[in-house]
C-alpha cells in the first residue's frame, strides 16, 4: 500500500476500497460477489470458527460460487458462536449462529444458492453508528 | 460460474425461538402457522422459519415477514390463522400485532423503523464484526485514521481537549475519570517526555470486553492514542496486555505494523511534523496490575505493586514522566467523538455519564456475549431484554457488576438506569464492565467468599489492611459456610469491611470487601440462614446440607446402600433404608441411583 502522507491520500485509500466492495455488491452486475464474514476472535475461534472458515473456502470455490470470505472480530454472540453473517449481492447481510460444517453447508446450498433461509438467523438487535 | 437464482419463496416468515418467545408458545406459533400454509397449499411458496432471539423478549412472541420487513409483537398461536389470511393471502398489515410507540403512539411495524426497539447502540465495537482487523484498508474504509488527520491538520492540542472535555466521555476502566481533564492534566504537566499509555490489563473475572475490540478494530485503539499524544505532547504510546491474551497481541502487532508500513505512526504523520510510535509491554496477568500506578511499575520492570496517589501519573508516571494512561474501551470512543463532535456524543447517555458503555454478559443468563449500550439502558432491559432473560425459566437473584470491586445488584435496583453514579448509588460500581448474572440456585455467601478468594490471590501484599484483612475477611466466610458462624461474626465481617475500605493502599484493597459489604446489605437474610439455621437456602453450601430417605417413598431397593461410596447408607431389604449423617459425605451418588424421588436434600 501506498504512504499516506496528507489526508487527501487517507480519503483516496478508503474510496478505492469503497468501490470495491460497492462493486461487488452490486445485484446481477458481473462483479456481483457473496460476502461472508466469519467471526473469529477468541470465543468464535474456541467454538470451531477456523474449520467453517476453511470449509467455507474451499466449499464455495469447488461449487463454483463467486464469494468473498473474511475474518473478523466476534459480535458478541457468544452464546451461539460460531456466527457468520452471510451478505447476498444487493440483500440485507443475514448472521447465522451455531453454525457447524452441516449448517455451513445447508447456508451454501439452500441459502446462498437460492435465497432460502436456514436455521439459526440471529436477528440484529443493535443500531451501529455510520 | 454458477448462476445465483431468484428467491425461491414468494415471503419468509421468521419466528422468534429465543428464550422468551418460547416460553410463550412461539414452537406452537410455528407450527400453526405451517399447518395454515398446508391446508392453503402455500407451503412451497412461503417459508417458516425459526430464529434466534430478536431481543425484544418484552413483547414476545416476535413473527417477522420477509421482504415486507413487517415484524408483529405479541402474537399468539391463535394469530396464525389471521396473519396467513390476512398477510399473506390478501397483503394487509395487520394492525392489531404491530407495535405501538409509547412516546408518539405510532404504529411501527418495518423494522428498519424501530430504533427505538433496538437497545444496543454500537460506537465502541462499531468495526468489530465488520472489518478484517487485520487488513488496515478495511479499517480505513470505515474512517479509521480520518479523526487522526484531522486533528493533525485542522486542530491545536487544546481545541482536541475541550472537544473531549464537552463530549463528557468518562474513563471506561472503572472509576469514570473525566478523560477530557485528565488529558488537561497531562497536557499541563511540562517534561521534555510524555507517554500515552493504553490500559488493556483486563483482569475481572467474566469481562472481555477489551479483548474484543483490541481483536476485531485494532486501529481504533492506535489511532487513539496517537490524537492522545498529540494532544498532551507525547511522541511515545505503549500498550499494556496481558499475555494471556495472545489474538489480541498478535493482531496489535499486526496493526501496528501496517499503520507503521503506510506511515501512519512513525515521523512525521500526515506530513504534519507530529512523530508517534506504539509499542507492546506485556503483562503476566496480575489483577493488581490494572491499577495504573502498578501497571507503571510493572512496565518499568518492577514488582507490579501500586503506589500512594499523588503524585498522579500525568504529575510523574512511566520513568517518572508524565504519564496518560487510559482503558482500551475509552481510547476506542474517541475518533467517533472527533469526527461527529462533542455535542452528538453527549447528547447519549445520562446527565453524567455520556455515550454508551459495552458490557459482557456472563452467568446464568440465556444470551450470553458482548453488548453495547447507551448509559442510563437500565439493568432489566440489558438482563430481561437484551440478554433474553434467565437461563431454564428460572428466577433472578442478583446481578454482580464491577467484578471483585463491586457488588451485586437485586430485584428492587432492575429498574435503575445504569451510569457511574446511579450504581455507586446503589451500592456497586461501574467497573469494567463485566456483568454475572446469577439466579436463584447461587448462594450469596459463598459468592462472596468466590470474590474474596480472588482478592486475596491477587493482593499484592503491599500493605496489611488488603493482605491480612481480607484473609481475614475470607476464614470468617469459610466458618460461616461450614455452618460454624454466630451473629456476631456478621458484624465481626461488616466492621472489618469498613476498616480496609478506609484504610488500603490502593483500589485493589479499598474496593475488595464491596461483595461482602453488598451482600450483608442485600441478602442479610441468606447469611441469617446460615449462622442461625445452619442452612444455605440456595443449597449451594456442602456442610450445610444434609440427606434424608422420605421412608415413605423407599422401597428398599438397596440401589443407594450399593452405590455409597462410604457405606453411610442402611437398612434391611424391602424395608426403608436410612443415612447416617455422620459417616455421610455429601457426593449426591445416591440421589442419582435413586428411581422412587426418596431422597432429598434439606
Amino acid at each position: 500500500m501506498k504512504q499516506i502522507r496528507t489526508l487527501a491520500d487517507l480519503i483516496k485509500i478508503k474510496d478505492e476500497y469503497l468501490s470495491k466492495s460497492k462493486e461487488s455488491e452490486k445485484k446481477d452486475a458481473p462483479g456481483g460477489k457473496v460476502r461472508i464474514r466469519v467471526h473469529m476472535g477468541t470465543s468464535g475461534i474456541a467454538s470451531g470458527a477456523r474449520a467453517i472458515h476453511d470449509f467455507l473456502t474451499i466449499e464455495l470455490e469447488k461449487r463454483n460460487i463467486d464469494a468473498i470470505v473474511i475474518k473478523t472480530g466476534d459480535m458478541g454472540y457468544c452464546f451461539a458462536e460460531p456466527t457468520i453473517e452471510v451478505t447476498l449481492p444487493g440483500e440485507e447481510p443475514v448472521i447465522f449462529g451455531n453454525v457447524d460444517k452441516l449448517r455451513a453447508d445447508e447456508i451454501i446450498e439452500k441459502f446462498i444458492k437460492n435465497g432460502e433461509y436456514v436455521e439459526g438467523i440471529l436477528p440484529v438487535n443493535y443500531q451501529i453508528i455510520n | 460460474m454458477e448462476e445465483i437464482k431468484m428467491v425461491k419463496y414468494r415471503k419468509q416468515i421468521l419466528v422468534c425461538s429465543g428464550a422468551g418467545c418460547d416460553s410463550r408458545h412461539s414452537e406452537e406459533i410455528l407450527d400453526n402457522l405451517k399447518l395454515e400454509l398446508e391446508a392453503l397449499a402455500l407451503e412451497n411458496d412461503i417459508q417458516v422459519i425459526k430464529t434466534g432471539c430478536f431481543g425484544l423478549c418484552g413483547l414476545g412472541p416476535v413473527v417477522k415477514i420477509m421482504p415486507d420487513d413487517i415484524i408483529y409483537t405479541k402474537v399468539t398461536p391463535e394469530d396464525a390463522v389471521e396473519i396467513i389470511s390476512e398477510h399473506i393471502v390478501k397483503g394487509k398489515k395487520i394492525e392489531r400485532l404491530v407495535y405501538k410507540d409509547p412516546l408518539t403512539q405510532k404504529l411501527v411495524s418495518a423494522s428498519s423503523e424501530m430504533a427505538s426497539f433496538k437497545k444496543q447502540l454500537r460506537i465502541v465495537l462499531r468495526n468489530c464484526g465488520i472489518i478484517d482487523p487485520e487488513s488496515i484498508g478495511e479499517a480505513i474504509a470505515r474512517d479509521a485514521y480520518l479523526a487522526l488527520g484531522k486533528v493533525l491538520k485542522e486542530m491545536k492540542p487544546v481545541d482536541v481537549i475541550k472537544l473531549i472535555q464537552d463530549s463528557g466521555l468518562r474513563g471506561r476502566g472503572g472509576a469514570g475519570f473525566p478523560t477530557g481533564l485528565k488529558w488537561k492534566l497531562a497536557f499541563e504537566n511540562k517534561s521534555d517526555e510524555k507517554y500515552v499509555v493504553c490500559n488493556a490489563d483486563e483482569g475481572d473475572p467474566g469481562a472481555f470486553m477489551d479483548r474484543s475490540v483490541l481483536e476485531g478494530d485494532p486501529h481504533s485503539v492506535l489511532e487513539a492514542m496517537a490524537i492522545c499524544g498529540y494532544c498532551i505532547g507525547s511522541s511515545r504510546g505503549l500498550i499494556y496486555i496481558r499475555a494471556e491474551y495472545p489474538l489480541a497481541v498478535a493482531r496489535l502487532i499486526t496493526a501496528i505494523k501496517q499503520a507503521r508500513d503506510i506511515g501512519l505512526l512513525g515521523n512525521d504523520i500526515f506530513g504534519s511534523g507530529f512523530n508517534f510510535d506504539i509499542e507492546i509491554k506485556y503483562g503476566a496477568g496480575a489483577f493488581v496490575c490494572g491499577e495504573e500506578t502498578a501497571l507503571i511499575h510493572s512496565m518499568e520492570g518492577l514488582r507490579g505493586e501500586p503506589t500512594v496517589k499523588p503524585p498522579f501519573p500525568v504529575e510523574s508516571g512511566f520513568r517518572g514522566k508524565p504519564t496518560n494512561v487510559n482503558n482500551v474501551e475509552t481510547f476506542a470512543c474517541i475518533s467517533p467523538i472527533i469526527l461527529k463532535g462533542a455535542s452528538w456524543f453527549s447528547s447519549i447517555g445520562t446527565e453524567k455519564s455520556k455515550g454508551t458503555k459495552v458490557f459482557a454478559l456472563a452467568g446464568k443468563i440465556n444470551n450470553v456475549g458482548l453488548i453495547e449500550v447507551p448509559m442510563g439502558t437500565t439493568l432489566r432491559e440489558v438482563i430481561f431484554e437484551i440478554g433474553g432473560g434467565i437461563q431454564y425459566g428460572k428466577k433472578f437473584k442478583a446481578v454482580q457488576t464491577g467484578g471483585p470491586s463491586g457488588g451485586c445488584l437485586t430485584e428492587k435496583h432492575l429498574d435503575t438506569p445504569i451510569d457511574f453514579d446511579n450504581l455507586v448509588a446503589a451500592g456497586s460500581m461501574m467497573g469494567s464492565g463485566g456483568m454475572i448474572v446469577m439466579d436463584e440456585d447461587d448462594c450469596m455467601v459463598s459468592i462472596s467468599k468466590y470474590y474474596l478468594d480472588f482478592t486475596m490471590d491477587e493482593s499484592c501484599g503491599k500493605c496489611s489492611p488488603c493482605r491480612i484483612g481480607n484473609t481475614r475477611l475470607h476464614e470468617l466466610l469459610e466458618h460461616i459456610c461450614k455452618g460454624n458462624g454466630t451473629m456476631a461474626d456478621l458484624d465481626r465481617l461488616r466492621n472489618m469491611s469498613l476498616v480496609i475500605k478506609d484504610t488500603a493502599l490502593c483500589g485493589l484493597g479499598q474496593s475488595s470487601p464491596n461483595p461482602v459489604l453488598s451482600t450483608l446489605e442485600n441478602f442479610m437474610d441468606e447469611y441469617v440462614a446460615h449462622v442461625v439455621d445452619k442452612k444455605c437456602p440456595a443449597g449451594k453450601c456442602r456442610d450445610l446440607m444434609q440427606y434424608f430417605i422420605i421412608s415413605d417413598n423407599c422401597v428398599g431397593c438397596t440401589a443407594c446402600a450399593r452405590v455409597c461410596p462410604v457405606n453411610a447408607i442402611t437398612g434391611e431389604r424391602k424395608e426403608p433404608h436410612l443415612i447416617n449423617p455422620s459417616i455421610c459425605i455429601k457426593c449426591g451418588a445416591c440421589i442419582e441411583k435413586c428411581k422412587f424421588d426418596a431422597i432429598i436434600i434439606k
